[in-house]
């Protein structure tokens, strides 16, 4: 008997493709938000309902109902994003959010508070826009990564032309999107099953990240399809495809763990939509639909095994995949500051802390980016490690660049620590409903104190990865964090680390549900070790395992997964 | 007191089937009401027992026998109080007599009234409250009789800040006397200060009443006299109960403009009864801090013992308790003129400068004046020159079926706000804003029986309440639910924000849910005319903006025809709020639609509309 389906795949069903009653929802004025099950269906648009969760007491006293309003993510293939469209998602974000422009860590722009009835002009904005929020978030296959870098322009010129194709060609076909957001007609009658997704769309969500190597910026072992795109003789040859990335896990819950993705296999760039579409295609006839926290690539490999996974891509495929070819990664962090590219265009690393554009203080990040937007003739490029990169800069335009980026307090890059300058931040608290403990808006507090110890040592300037997320489901990727702090409880964090520097290694537990004096207690005697006894170039996750702080992980046992195993 | 209404021991003296017919009749009366019912059946029985048969159909006694009519004519009580006390005073002196709402009052009868005694309010620019429409119109128009045997006197209330002042009053003195009718007293005209003048008005025109009367009244004539004073428990206006507070919550977001609180107050023990409608009166302490500008900005001593009218308290208690200090009046304006000598304050005072004037009243309080035209108080004058301290009245948002007897709800937006320099409050607002749980808030219950629940549960209402107008509906609502009422409820609210200002929006949400609420429509003025919107800022970046303002009366007018429609089958229309703006706007709107959709010419809407004013089923509680 086959296993009793979750309720949001009946959801799905019944969704006429992804239109259920949300156009009603969106009409009802009594309430700020939209029924349950709707609100299931808009992710798939590119939103989330949530609600700001430290009014939800006092409103609740108030007789008023949650201060509802919406996440809207963009789909920004690449992160790749012309000036004219970063001044619509400004002016989106002034008129319509409640807290500026938010970079994600998947190279895409996030608003946050967007009130129900301002969900409409503003995807009709973004869309005028030439861009979507379409598939940003819903069980899919997400907004499609791609390392930025501008200074190999050609090779970035291939690699993100593919990941465009990929975003384009696999998105959902459904006319829900145009008729509820762009006055698009409405259907009559029963509409048609998508080609690629069919009426249930896939079990849950499908993330492609393509890397350049040497730079693992976008993590591409955390994805479900990770593409290493393999330069030869400065052409691009093609990808090695690695499979069953995924960060997301539930607390004391052994059956879930983040698990980095496998190569399999090399295929040619004429190879790669129908590879893509494949391994999604046999996700969605495969993925457990009855559990989404077992939904996602990753177990049904762990299910079905990688190789009988790898035989059905290749029966479908009608060839065999070539061997993966060899390939290398350095990091995974970004390069600050000015980098001159091959073509002799300039770009410019910013940090941008925990890719939040608001202005706060002497740090008007809003408003510098607003005014880069308005002289710049280049592109920009958002970054999975929540940055940005003004690309494409003439070399005679430097100096105004630089003139903006200092008035407006955005040349932090220049002066800050090696942690605070590669950490990363999920949003969390007051805005995600899944958030446990504080992220962003802890970041700042953490790293000072983190800062005082790390310079008591003389490690200020050590690029240590620092990862913090207010729940384990992983937007912030903390399992590649070499320190990682990942949210049980107000102010109580599972610490992790460990994880290398160029994201291939996961991390590991070493304090369970800590708060923060026992977190600095943990770590501090660490860095007066590492700062001792570091070796040249060693990272600080590095250290931890050579120096045995950190044990050898036990192997993922397969019992984990057993009883999911079909008899 | 309560034994009265226990409906138990009824059974065992009637037919099962008349116990059923009154158990019917009873259904959904008010306590007054039910007084009423009792005193009536009491005199019955008393005629009974003498078998007496009276042809006479009304309770209220045959005309022929002389006697003196009490009609009044009130929309926030003040004269319905006055008619009240006058009642009972002249009961007391052995008057027969009758007391009489306007337009409850049988037309025909008043060719053969002979003594005939007026209370009536005269609202905004000269109207009549709507209690009172009828009898004003068939008074003024060609079908009033002559009535050269009627002896009357009338006793008009009134806001001398306002160009016609007493308009109403003045009107119906006048019009009797054309009308042939003799005055057995002269007009009185009370201002906001109403005591001052109805006070003494009233004992002299009692003692006229009673010369006119006294030779042909009988003995026996009080015993068969009944009205509808209703019996309240031994607390009062006058002796207000001091009810514990057992809530004090604020009801809009932090980031509200206008901090709009919801108050529970406990009645228990007060035998304080009140139906959804009633208003709670509320006598309030003026703000501390007000006192304090007060005292600062006249050079006076708090603590100096002032005398007036005999009695003796410390300043600052004469103004925090006793005096108005927040409501500017045209004889404080002249007062302080006087003192001050100040050209400007006599100039505005001149009839020609009217608009002047009223724009002066509209934004200054006293304080202002105080501070912009100095003069030098005594404490003594001051006391004497400031008008006493009136309650204010809170329109009840709670029924007794839902929150229980003992218990009462309000609904009160604060006024503060900064002015010339400094902050400004509203006297009873602030007080109550500011009470903590446990303390005691000085209440009395003010009936308000030309805003009920139609007595047939099964007509539809319709509610209009923007802002803290929606007060009464909360207990409409409330009751309809609790009573299983089988009309349906439509309620349209507006405020200035979706997301700040929805008043009781998650019991909206509920009683839309669970079926006591069918149709909610709501207008929030400052969201750009979308819903559940965050307005863009006019930014001149070419986007797209919509500063249209929707009120609730634009709501009614998108929803005509159904309004339209439910009207015509007989659905009840009640208007709660603002009265200078709203309350016209809604009436304009309610002209228009029945012009659209009722195929009526403008005239003919107004009519309709007045007649359903007149038939209780449009009735407007606003301020």
């Amino acid at each position: 008997m086959p296993p009793k389906l979750s309720e949001l795949e009946h959801i799905k069903e019944r969704s006429r493709q992804l239109r259920g009653s949300i156009a009603a929802g969106l009409a009802d004025p009594v309430t700020g938000s939209i029924s349950e099950a709707d609100t299931k269906l808009l992710k798939f648009h590119g939103s989330y309902q949530q609600d700001d969760r430290d009014l939800r007491e006092e409103r609740r006293r108030q007789k008023l109902e949650p201060l509802y309003a919406f996440m809207l993510r963009a789909r920004l293939p690449g992160g790749v994003v012309t000036p004219a469209q970063w001044l619509v998602f400004d002016r989106l974000a002034t008129d319509y959010a409640s807290s500026g422009l938010r970079i994600t860590t998947r190279q895409t722009f996030q608003l946050h508070g967007v009130l129900k009835g301002n969900l409409k002009p503003t995807i009709a904005a973004i869309h005028h826009a030439m861009a979507s929020t379409i598939a940003a978030c819903g069980d899919v296959l997400r907004n499609v990564v791609a390392t930025p870098l501008p200074e190999q322009s050609g090779l970035h010129a291939q690699a993100y032309a593919w990941a465009a194709k990929l975003s384009a060609e696999l998105a959902p076909q459904t006319t829900a999107y145009l008729e509820l957001w762009l006055d698009g007609e409405k259907l009559v009658g029963e509409p048609e099953p998508e080609p690629l997704y069919g009426k249930i769309y896939l079990p849950r969500k499908f993330k492609i990240g393509l890397a350049i190597p040497p730079l693992n910026d976008i993590d591409v072992f955390a994805q479900d399809l990770g593409l290493i795109a393999i330069e030869e003789d400065g052409r691009l040859a093609g990808f090695n495809l690695a499979i069953g990335g995924g960060m997301g896990a539930t607390h004391g819950d052994p059956t879930t763990y983040p698990r980095l993705a496998e190569v399999i296999g090399f295929v040619t760039p004429e190879q790669l939509r129908a590879a893509a579409e494949e391994v999604i295609a046999i996700q969605r006839d495969w993925g457990d639909r009855s559990e989404r926290k077992h939904a996602r690539l990753k177990y049904t490999l762990d299910h079905r095994g990688t190789e009988v996974f790898k035989a059905e891509l290749e029966r479908r495929l009608g060839f065999a995949l070539q061997p993966a070819r060899a390939f290398r990664f350095d990091h995974n962090g970004d390069r600050y500051g000015w980098t001159g590219g091959e073509d002799g265009r300039w770009h410019l690393t910013l940090h941008i802390e925990s890719g939040r554009l608001l202005d706060r203080g002497p740090q008007r990040l809003q408003s510098g980016m607003r005014e880069l937007a308005r002289v710049h003739t280049g592109d920009f490029r958002l970054t999975c490690n929540q940055n940005v990169i003004v690309a494409n800069v003439d070399a005679d335009d430097r100096a105004r660049i630089d003139a903006i980026v200092a008035a407006h307090g955005m040349d932090g890059y220049r002066r800050q620590s090696g942690m605070r300058r590669h950490a990363i931040a999920c949003v969390a608290l007051p805005t995600c409903g899944l958030a446990m403990a504080e992220s962003e808006r802890y970041l700042p507090t953490v790293l000072e104190r983190l800062e005082a110890r790390l310079e008591h040592h003389g490690l200020l300037d050590a690029p240590i990865l620092l990862r913090l997320s207010g729940c384990p489901n992983g937007c912030s990727r903390p399992y590649l964090g070499e320190i990682a702090l990942v949210g049980r409880a107000i102010g109580r964090y599972d610490l992790r680390l460990g994880a290398d520097f160029s994201g291939q290694r996961m991390n590991v537990t070493y304090r369970e549900n800590v708060d923060e004096p026992a977190i600095l207690d943990a770590l501090d005697p660490l860095f007066a070790a590492y700062a001792a006894g570091r070796e040249p170039g060693e990272g600080f996750g590095d250290f931890l395992w050579r120096t045995g702080v950190l044990a050898t992980p036990a192997p993922r046992p397969e019992r984990r997964i057993a009883a999911q195993v079909p008899a | 007191m309560n034994a009265l209404v226990a409906p138990e021991p009824l059974p065992i003296a009637l037919s099962a089937e008349k116990s059923a017919l009154l158990a019917r009749l009873a259904e959904g009366l008010a306590a007054e009401e039910l007084y009423w019912v009792a005193a009536w059946s009491a005199a019955r029985a008393g005629q009974a027992q003498r078998g007496v048969r009276r042809a006479e159909a009304t309770p209220a006694g045959a005309p022929d026998a002389p006697r003196l009519t009490i009609l009044y004519g009130s929309q926030t009580g003040n004269a319905k109080r006055l008619a009240e006390q006058f009642a009972s005073r002249g009961e007391a002196a052995g008057l027969p007599v009758r007391l009489v709402r306007a337009d409850a009052y049988p037309q025909r009868e008043l060719a053969k009234e002979t003594h005939l005694l007026v209370v009536i309010s005269t609202q905004g620019d000269g109207e009549p409250p709507d209690d009172a429409r009828g009898f004003v119109e068939f008074l003024a128009g060609k079908r009033a009789p002559r009535l050269p045997g009627l002896r009357y006197a009338v006793l008009g209330l009134g806001d001398s800040s306002y160009p016609r002042f007493c308009a109403v009053g003045r009107q119906l003195d006048q019009r009797l006397a054309e009308l042939g009718a003799a005055r057995f007293a002269p007009l009185g005209e009370a201002d906001v200060d109403v005591g001052a003048v109805a006070t003494p008005w009233s004992a002299k025109a009692l003692e006229k009443a009673r010369e006119a009367l006294g030779s042909t009244a009988p003995a026996a004539a009080r015993s068969a006299t009944v009205h509808a004073l209703p019996s309240r428990g031994t607390h009062s206006r006058e002796q207000p109960f001091a009810a514990p507070v057992l809530a004090n919550q604020r009801i809009v977001s932090r980031d509200s403009e206008r901090a709009v609180h919801h108050i529970e107050l406990s009645l228990e023990g007060s035998g304080l009864r009140y139906a959804p409608g009633d208003a709670l009166g509320v006598w309030p302490v003026n703000p501390p801090a007000l006192v304090a500008q007060w005292l600062q900005a006249l050079h006076l001593d708090g603590e100096q013992e002032v005398v007036h009218e005999g009695r003796s308290l410390p300043l600052a208690q004469w103004l925090s308790r006793e005096r108005e200090l927040t409501r500017l009046t045209r004889a404080f304006v002249a007062a302080q003129a006087a003192a001050s000598g100040h050209a400007d304050l006599m100039r505005v005072l001149r009839k020609e400068n009217a608009a002047q004037f009223a724009e002066l009243l509209d934004s200054h309080q006293p304080i202002d004046l105080l501070r912009r035209y100095r003069a030098a108080w005594r404490a003594e004058e001051l006391v004497a020159a400031l008008r006493p301290l009136t309650p204010r009245l809170y329109s009840i948002a709670s029924s007794p079926r839902a929150v229980g007897e003992d218990e009462v709800h309000l609904t009160a937006a604060k006024v503060e706000y900064a002015a010339f320099g400094v902050p400004h409050w509203g006297a009873a607002s602030a007080f109550l804003a500011a009470q903590e749980e446990d303390a005691r808030v000085p209440v009395f219950i003010e009936a308000n029986d030309r805003f009920r629940l139609p007595a047939d549960d099964a007509r539809d209402v319709i509610m209009i309440g923007p802002g803290t107008g929606v007060a009464p509906f909360r207990a409409f609502v409330q009751d309809r639910r609790e009573t299983g009422a089988r009309g349906r409820n439509w309620l349209f609210f507006g405020n200035r924000h979706f997301t700040r200002d929805f008043l009781y929006q998650v019991e909206w949400q509920e009683a839309l849910k669970n079926g006591s609420l069918h149709r909610l429509d709501l207008a929030f003025s400052r969201d750009g005319g979308g819903i559940c919107v965050k307005s863009p800022p006019m930014d001149g970046r070419g986007f797209a903006q919509d500063a249209r303002k929707t009120y609730v009366q634009d709501r009614l007018r998108e929803q005509g025809r159904e309004l339209y429609a439910w009207l015509q089958g007989g659905a009840h229309l009640y208007v709660c709020g603002d009265a200078s703006h709203m309350a016209k706007d809604v009436h304009a709107a309610l002209i228009d639609i029945a012009v659209a959709h009722g195929g009526h010419s403008p005239d003919d809407a107004r009519a309709w509309l007045a007649d359903l004013l007149t038939q209780g089923r449009y009735a407007r509680d606003v301020y």
